[in-house]
């Protein structure tokens, strides 16, 4: 399965995406530059962390108009795999591939730090290597990271299942202790209706080593090779 | 004022610059006097804000210079081929560490969100100009007590500059320290460290070679803030500083991220023969500094340089201290590769002169000349004064004071809480939670424990980093007080793992012009070079900041070591936190303690109110058996934790390794002092371990090897932390409760109603 990690000027986990996929992963892996018009053909689209292009405005939303997204735009509607970590989230959700949006966190500060996560849908292309209710340990990094979107979407995420993670305390309880950012119903992580495309503000990119704390990131790009083989 | 500049084609009709003008940017009559010696002629006014700025203590080191040649690394510098951004610290594998730390106290002080979030981007321009991907930022802050609104403010907006700059640039800042004292509380202290990595094949150097190659301006525009911004840097905080506003420079880390992609791959073009970043003095320093380092000259015109404001003068755009910009020296014919580099990234790159082979800097206003300097006389020939010292009269309080006198604590548990519970004790992850320390993927040992450690890809080795000071030990005796921050920096290292390698210092007085300061300053100095020479850490770069003071005080001396260590195996690394119940907690020493090691402790400070006495004594010789044993211990895989005592002596010490492993210990102690020196004492040279039980013969063939001692205190397990003193409980606390008064304490004190101003 060939990946792609998407450079924007302001991209600082590129190399970490690139890293893990490539080193902890063994999958085939290239940078796409912001100005590209083709994906390379590329079976699944990373959006990384970062800054895209400084965000001074709003996170993202200058990102969504570069040349890249629209074809990450066709590559998502033809059914291929996109995935936004972090800014890339962000930026999902401004392009319209993701409903809601990510505002400031509660506390107005960034936070950096491990996270518990709780999976729970484990029917996904992200997720079908977890079993329903696993805490996963995955650190955030991120100033904008409070998922919000209007009730019905919410009712409608829930309802169809589409959030995939959850933060939660150490016993896998989503309640507001466990919350890092006020994220609505506690939501760290999400799919799109048919479940191609998935957007997550924990960085699973950084947890792919026992080195750096944690390995249950590999988890999320894991199940999706082994959706693809089935 | 309005000045115009003298409007022939040459500059030979220039008038006298009036004394009001020159004195107003920080020159004296002497020093004026002698520009005009230099140019045979009076300058323009162009050439004597040049030389006004790069005569500043901030560049030219005009008082520190002299002092600072007991480096040995600076005085060979200074005596061959000239200084560089950074050092380099050689780690094997054709690989190289460069790194920095710099000061950006008046401005912080000032303007705090802008002033630290440019001392970040200052310091990262330091390292990638060198050829360096910038790997770590630490940071060394200092500030009053917080319960003064004013300090929340400037504490709270100081951490979320560095947050904002760092965070968007995508290097982790993985460490350092925040110290809270009254003697900040006018004058904070914001010093940034950054580290980078480079091919030692590859390194960039700040030297504009080969007549005719192009000089390129790369970056941001120009603009007119920080205009005199070094000059600023060289004087006292006033309350008329507060109007100084404008001479800070506003951040844009995200220009910042472009410069370190685009430059790093533009050096890769091959074609760049140097390059120097556009800090302090802006255009002036670059260009003089590269032809001067270059033993060549330099043309520019600064109608080249972009603007993004209309109407600036000449003097304006030589002076300008806008941030992000950088001045490359460019092989002729192949500047469009260069450019297009930069263009890739939405960064411009305009050529703006040529270098050439007369030694002088000369500047165009289109046709006209505006200013013909000897490169040399503004970058290396600043005057440099032999300033009076004296002991200040301070030390004999100090040392005067009666320990004896001082009553025994009635109460252990409160003593140990009210130290856990100090701003400088308590745990700063209010502070690095703010940061992101992990982007990079290669943080194996992340903020909080004795230093911060990166593995360093392709290779099996990890290097660990660390920045420290203790600024009272450094009041009381400057001269063992620098001593120690040199071997409680090693001690941190070998706690980790890690043998140092390499010393960064930047170091923050009062105003030298007063001897009682510079006694501070040349002593804390002595100190400084005797203890790199001892430890084998080179100093590679450095910074000096004086002027700290404000009408009421003086800064605490405080010489900031940021060190560098190397771990053969990132994965044997080692951390504080207790690991397994029934682990056994062993006190390793370099030598027996001194019966007095009460003199500048925090316990004196917090609990009696008193900063006096003498610091502990540091035998060097000691220290570093000791070190070399735990580094040996660690390497071996005998050790599961390891943590040395510093602030609060060992009942902080085992306190911070239970918090931080969640678990506690029973520990018995024998002691022939007072039970308050025996836990809270800061005698020097000691490190407590925790090792599985099979491991002692082991470690006690180490102990033997490194002549140190080592002393049995007890057990880890449970969920409370005692200690007993000679048979009886000193301190009996859960572990839970001592880590919510350490682990919180500071966003509580944050927190409170007033944070904002």
């Amino acid at each position: 399965m060939k990946f792609g990690v998407v450079v924007f000027p302001g991209s600082n986990c590129d190399q970490d995406a690139y890293c893990a996929i490539r080193d902890v992963l063994g999958q085939p892996v290239e940078y796409i530059w912001h100005q590209d018009k083709d994906l390379h053909g590329v079976d699944c689209v990373i959006l990384p962390g970062g800054f895209s292009y400084g965000d001074y405005l709003r996170t993202g939303a200058i990102a969504r108009f570069s040349p890249v997204m629209e074809a990450v735009q066709k590559h998502a509607a033809d059914g291929g795999y996109v995935i936004g970590i972090c800014n890339g989230f962000q930026v999902l959700c401004e392009a319209h591939l993701l409903p809601g949006a990510l505002v400031t966190n509660n506390g107005l500060k960034f936070i950096c730090e491990y996270v518990d996560l709780k999976v729970e849908n484990t029917k996904t292309p992200w997720t079908n290597q977890c079993k329903s209710g696993d805490v996963l340990s995955i650190p955030i990094a991120h100033h904008g990271g409070r998922y919000v979107c209007d009730a019905d979407v919410l009712a409608d995420l829930e309802a169809s299942g589409q959030v995939i993670l959850r933060y939660c305390d150490a016993a896998g309880d989503a309640n507001e202790a466990g919350n890092p950012n006020g994220s609505l119903n506690n939501i760290a992580g999400i799919v799109n209706k048919a479940g191609n495309v998935a957007g997550m503000m924990p960085h699973p990119e950084r947890a792919v080593e026992d080195c750096l704390g944690s390995t249950d990131g590999i988890a999320i790009f894991r199940s999706l090779l082994e959706w693809t083989k089935r | 004022m309005a000045i115009t500049e003298p409007g022939s084609k040459t500059i030979e009709r220039t008038m006298p610059i009036s004394p009001e003008i020159y004195r107003e940017m920080g020159l004296t009559d002497e020093e004026y006097g002698k520009v005009v010696e230099v140019l045979g002629r009076h300058p323009s006014y162009t050439e004597v804000g040049m030389y006004a700025v790069m005569w500043s203590e901030h560049c030219g080191y005009k008082y520190s210079r002299p002092v600072l040649r007991l480096f040995k690394k600076y005085r060979e510098a200074l005596d061959g081929a000239g200084l560089e951004n950074a050092g380099v610290i050689d780690i094997g594998d054709g690989q190289g560490i460069v790194m920095k730390m710099e000061t950006h106290n008046h401005p912080s002080a000032v303007e705090p969100f802008q002033g630290a979030a440019t001392g970040v981007g200052g310091i990262l321009r330091d390292i990638f100009t060198m050829g360096a991907r910038p790997i770590a930022c630490l940071n060394s802050l200092r500030f009053g007590e917080l319960d003064d609104p004013h300090t929340r403010y400037l504490f709270e907006n100081v951490v979320s500059g560095i947050a904002f700059y760092g965070n968007c640039v995508g290097v982790p800042t993985i460490g350092g320290e925040v110290v809270f004292e009254d003697c900040y509380a006018g004058n904070c202290i914001v010093s940034a460290m950054s580290a980078g990595i480079v091919n030692t094949d590859e390194i960039a150097l700040a030297c504009a070679k080969g007549t005719g190659n192009s000089v390129m301006y790369v970056g941001s525009r120009t603009g007119r803030d920080g205009i005199h911004g070094a000059t600023f840097a060289s004087v006292e905080l006033t309350e008329e500083s507060e109007s100084r506003r404008s001479n800070v420079q506003v951040g844009d880390p995200f220009q910042e991220k472009l410069l370190i992609e685009a430059t790093l791959e533009a050096l890769k073009t091959g074609f760049i023969v140097g390059i120097q970043d556009m800090g302090a003095a802006g255009i002036t320093c670059g260009t003089c500094e590269t032809a001067a380092k270059g033993d060549s000259g330099m043309e520019v015109d600064v109608l080249k340089v972009p603007r993004r404001e209309q109407g600036m003068t000449p003097y304006e755009v030589m002076l300008s201290e806008s941030q992000e910009r950088m001045l490359a020296i460019v092989e002729k014919g192949r500047e469009p590769e260069v450019e297009a580099v930069f263009r890739k990234w939405g960064l411009q790159a305009v050529v703006i002169g040529h270098v050439t082979d007369d030694g002088l800097v000369r500047v165009f206003e289109g046709d006209e000349i505006v200013a013909e300097i000897p490169a040399k006389s503004l970058a290396d020939e600043a005057p440099t004064y032999y300033l009076e010292t004296e002991e200040p009269d301070y030390l004999i309080d100090a040392r005067a004071f009666d320990f004896a006198k001082l009553p025994e604590p009635g109460d252990y548990n409160e003593v140990l809480s009210k130290l856990l519970d100090a701003s400088t004790i308590a745990s700063k992850e209010w502070v690095y939670r703010q940061y992101d320390h992990m982007v990079q993927t290669n943080t194996v040992i992340m903020p909080g424990s004795d230093a911060a450690a990166l593995r360093i890809r392709g290779t099996k080795k990890a290097i660990a980093l660390v920045a420290d000071c203790n600024g009272r030990y450094c009041y009381l005796d400057p001269f063992v007080g620098a001593q120690i921050a040199v071997a409680e920096s090693a001690r941190n290292l070998a706690c980790t793992g890690a043998r140092p390698m390499g010393v960064t210092d930047c170091v923050s007085f009062g105003n030298p012009e007063k001897p009682q300061i510079f006694w501070q300053f040349r002593r804390a100095i002595e100190g400084l070079s005797e203890a790199c020479e001892f430890f084998g850490t080179p100093v590679i770069s450095g910074n000096v900041s004086f002027y700290n003071e404000t009408p009421e005080t003086a800064i605490y001396p405080t010489p900031v070591i940021g060190m560098l260590g190397l771990i053969d195996d990132a994965e044997k690394h080692c951390t504080m936190d207790f690991k397994a119940a029934g682990d056994t907690v062993v006190m390793l020493s370099g030598r027996k303690a001194e019966e007095n090691v009460l003199g500048g402790s925090e316990y004196l400070k917090v609990i009696h109110g008193a900063v006096a006495g003498a610091p502990p004594v540091i035998d060097m010789a000691a220290e570093k058996r000791l070190d070399s044993c735990v580094i040996e211990a660690i390497g071996a895989g005998l050790v599961n934790s390891a943590h040395d005592c510093s602030d609060g002596g060992l009942a902080v010490a085992l306190a911070e390794s239970c918090i931080s492993g969640k678990i506690g210990a029973d520990i018995a102690i024998a002691s022939d002092v007072a039970a308050s020196v025996a836990l809270f004492g800061e005698a020097q040279s000691r490190i407590v371990v925790s090792l599985a039980e099979a491991n002692i013969p082991e470690l006690a063939k180490l102990v033997y090897k490194h002549g140190i001692i080592c002393e049995r205190l007890g057990k880890v397990g449970g969920d409370a932390l005692r200690v007993a003193v000679n048979g009886s409980v000193a301190i009996d606390h859960s572990v839970e409760t001592i880590a919510d008064t350490w682990k919180n304490s500071i966003a509580r004190k944050m927190e409170g109603p007033e944070s904002r101003e």
